[in-house]
């Protein structure tokens, strides 16, 4: 087997409050090749974000990682201090986020914060960066890329922006680049062609990444495999389109079943029973049975488990296949 | 830019016009100046000619557009008690307050912005809640007490520093500056300091609170993200985020030091326009108040103008939306 990118291993994310220990991820392990595109699909509070942010090192105080392990090239991250994790932030992992309009610095001009990020790693002179710059503007599409760097943030579109975001990113060709749902604000169009370029960019410079989403459908157009996540917690993983076609999951199943695209014409959309509980009360069985048509008394107790397999579900009553 | 330079520049002179009028009125109503003016035992005709002198036998409309053709003209009048100009008078105290109200509200950004932003950027630290309780000190003990006290501390127990007084002055531009000369810089620390408490407290709590918010914002979670070390994003990011409230503050603080530093100038006998005001107060001086509660108006004009075009300079939004 070869030594894959990043190795996530029965990560814990908690976030200590009043009320208790909030679980945001709970348990989770995964594994992600060189160049591979990862779908990270949840409703909110399914951690999904968080576990981006474990990731790259930049959860939110109360939250730490408080266990498990993430391997990235062969080096554990878990336990490193902020100042060696800031090295690889940017260099070897990067991150965009949803907002780009709430990412990108209002009062700099985008020249000025891409030259912050070119010199964050190692003393590039202010030319240097600059055209390093310019070039990233080019690659993702930015036309008059060499002007547009004297341009402020509000002088982009809502997609360009997004862009620009997705150039910074690409400065120094990490090996990964985590996207939390960098999409959900734009236009349907536009979110069509960054999909688009953001695979085709991956492809070219063997990128791996993480896209993180709720959205089944821009997933299944991106991704080459996907983790359905629900209260922290894994209920399925496999290839994109296995996942799509044959859900062993019953949560899975209600995602597929509640997208618009999926329905018949006319019908109304199905809806997943119930609302997610509070991450505080997690049940000690399937975190999904107080919601699932199929739980029994053995889903209330005891955890799923589940093999090593290319696709599978954390469930006691798998979805037989679809004729 | 320029149009919007202009119209501002036109609104500032209705400001002016409005606030002459108010002033004059308001002296107008306290009192009748020629009872200062002459001793009660003149005669009639002394008291008459006075009277006429002055203008006061005109009707109140009239005394007002005379105070405000001579305005125009630069004209404050003379001093009743002194018989000098007022414009003369006023100009002549004005620098000893400007330094010191410039010199205050300096120190009290230099000092106060980056501790606010080191307060808002560890909050829980132990330098932080300590810069936070000494800033709620700086709000609440008195101005008058805390000179005071510099001065039983400094000059009297420790005898470092001048008691009160200007000190040597260098002239520029004819007017004489304390800061060109150690020996006037010692006599400039403790009003300075004094003065600069309070906007010391003010700009630690706003630099502060600004920090706090912009650190969790997206922004700097992005800055992180691409691996700016910390120091970069105070310094570059967070500092550009939140200067128009410190911009606007420091201009308001500057303003009312100048015209309100009364209460120090009066404990360190420093002297300033603030000692002047007072002084012309009890002696019913009414073309002294007058003439210096407009120039006040007009510092406070030019300062907020200032502070709007510095908006301009530190938003790139702003500077857009005025072009359309």
């Amino acid at each position: 087997m070869t030594k894959a990118l990043l190795q996530v291993r029965d990560l814990r994310t908690h976030f200590e409050t009043r009320a208790g220990t909030i679980k945001a991820v709970d348990g989770i392990s995964f594994t992600l090749e060189r160049g591979e595109i990862l779908g990270l699909v949840g409703e909110s509070g399914s951690g999904k974000s968080v576990t981006g942010f474990s990731l790259i090192g930049l959860l939110d105080p109360p939250g730490r990682i408080a266990g498990g392990s993430v391997v990235f090239q062969g080096q554990e991250l878990v336990g490193r201090s902020q100042a060696e994790m800031r090295k690889l932030r940017g260099k070897r992992i990067a991150m965009i986020f949803q907002d780009p309009a709430a990412t990108l610095n209002p009062v700099l001009t985008i020249g000025q914060q891409m030259v912050m990020a070119v010199q964050a790693h190692g003393g590039t002179g202010q030319g240097a960066a600059l055209e390093l710059a310019e070039r990233s503007l080019a690659r993702v599409g930015i036309p008059d890329a060499a002007t547009r760097l004297n341009a402020y943030p509000h002088e982009f579109s809502g997609g360009m922006r997004q862009r620009v975001a997705i150039a910074i990113a690409l400065l120094h060709e990490p090996e990964l680049i985590i996207a939390d749902e960098p999409t959900t604000a734009l236009d349907v169009s536009i979110q069509a062609q960054i999909l688009a370029e953001m695979k085709t960019l991956a492809q070219e410079s063997g990128t791996a990444l993480i896209w993180i989403s709720h959205d089944l459908a821009i997933v299944s157009s991106l991704a080459d495999r996907v983790i359905v996540l629900y209260l922290g917690r894994i209920v399925e993983f496999g290839p994109v389109a296995d996942v799509l076609r044959a859900p062993l999951h019953p949560y899975t199943r209600g995602l597929l079943d509640s997208l618009p695209a999926m329905a018949d014409p006319g019908q109304k959309l199905r809806q997943i029973p119930g609302s997610t509980p509070s991450p505080l009360n997690v049940t000690p069985g399937c975190p999904f049975a107080p919601r699932c048509a199929h739980a029994d008394d053995l889903c209330r107790s005891e955890p799923p488990a589940v093999g090593d397999q290319h696709h599978g579900a954390f469930c006691h009553h798998a979805l037989p296949a679809p004729a | 830019m320029l149009g919007y330079i202009i119209q501002r520049l036109i609104q500032s002179a209705f400001v002016m016009l409005a606030m002459s009028a108010l002033v004059f009125l308001g002296v107008y109503a306290i009192g009748n100046p020629i009872d200062v003016l002459i001793s009660p035992d003149a005669t009639q005709d002394i008291r008459e000619a006075t009277i006429r002198h002055y203008g006061l036998d005109q009707p109140l409309w009239r005394q007002y557009l005379a105070f405000l053709g001579r305005l125009l003209q630069g004209d404050l009048g003379r001093s009743f008690v002194l018989n000098i100009p007022v414009l003369h008078l006023v100009l002549s105290r004005l620098p000893a307050t400007l330094e010191l109200a410039l010199t205050s509200v300096l120190i009290g950004a230099f000092i106060g912005i980056p501790l606010g932003i080191y307060a808002g950027y560890r909050p829980e630290s132990p330098a932080s809640k300590a810069i936070m309780a000494a800033s709620v000190l700086g709000f609440s003990v008195p101005t008058f007490w805390v000179g005071l006290i510099l001065i039983l501390t400094f000059a009297v127990n420790l005898d470092w520093l001048p008691a009160g007084d200007r000190g040597p002055t260098v002239e520029i531009f004819g007017v004489g500056w304390s800061f060109l000369t150690w020996d006037g810089l010692r006599f400039l620390a403790l009003p300075a300091i004094n003065l600069s408490l309070f906007k010391l407290a003010m700009l630690i709590r706003l630099s502060r609170a600004g920090t706090r918010e912009i650190m969790l914002s997206d922004t700097v979670k992005f800055a992180r993200a691409a691996g700016l070390t910390d120091f970069t994003i105070l310094r570059r990011h967070v500092l550009r985020l939140i200067s128009i409230p410190l911009v606007t503050v420091f201009g308001l603080e500057f303003g009312s030091t100048l015209a309100f530093a009364v209460v120090t100038e009066t404990i360190f006998s420093w002297p300033g326009v603030g000692k002047l005001i007072i002084d012309s107060i009890t002696s019913l001086d009414r073309p002294v108040m007058v003439g210096y509660l407009i120039l006040v108006a007009f510092l406070f004009v030019t300062i907020n103008l200032v502070v709007d075009l510095t908006y301009a300079v530190l938003d790139p939004r702003l500077r857009r939306g005025r072009r359309v």
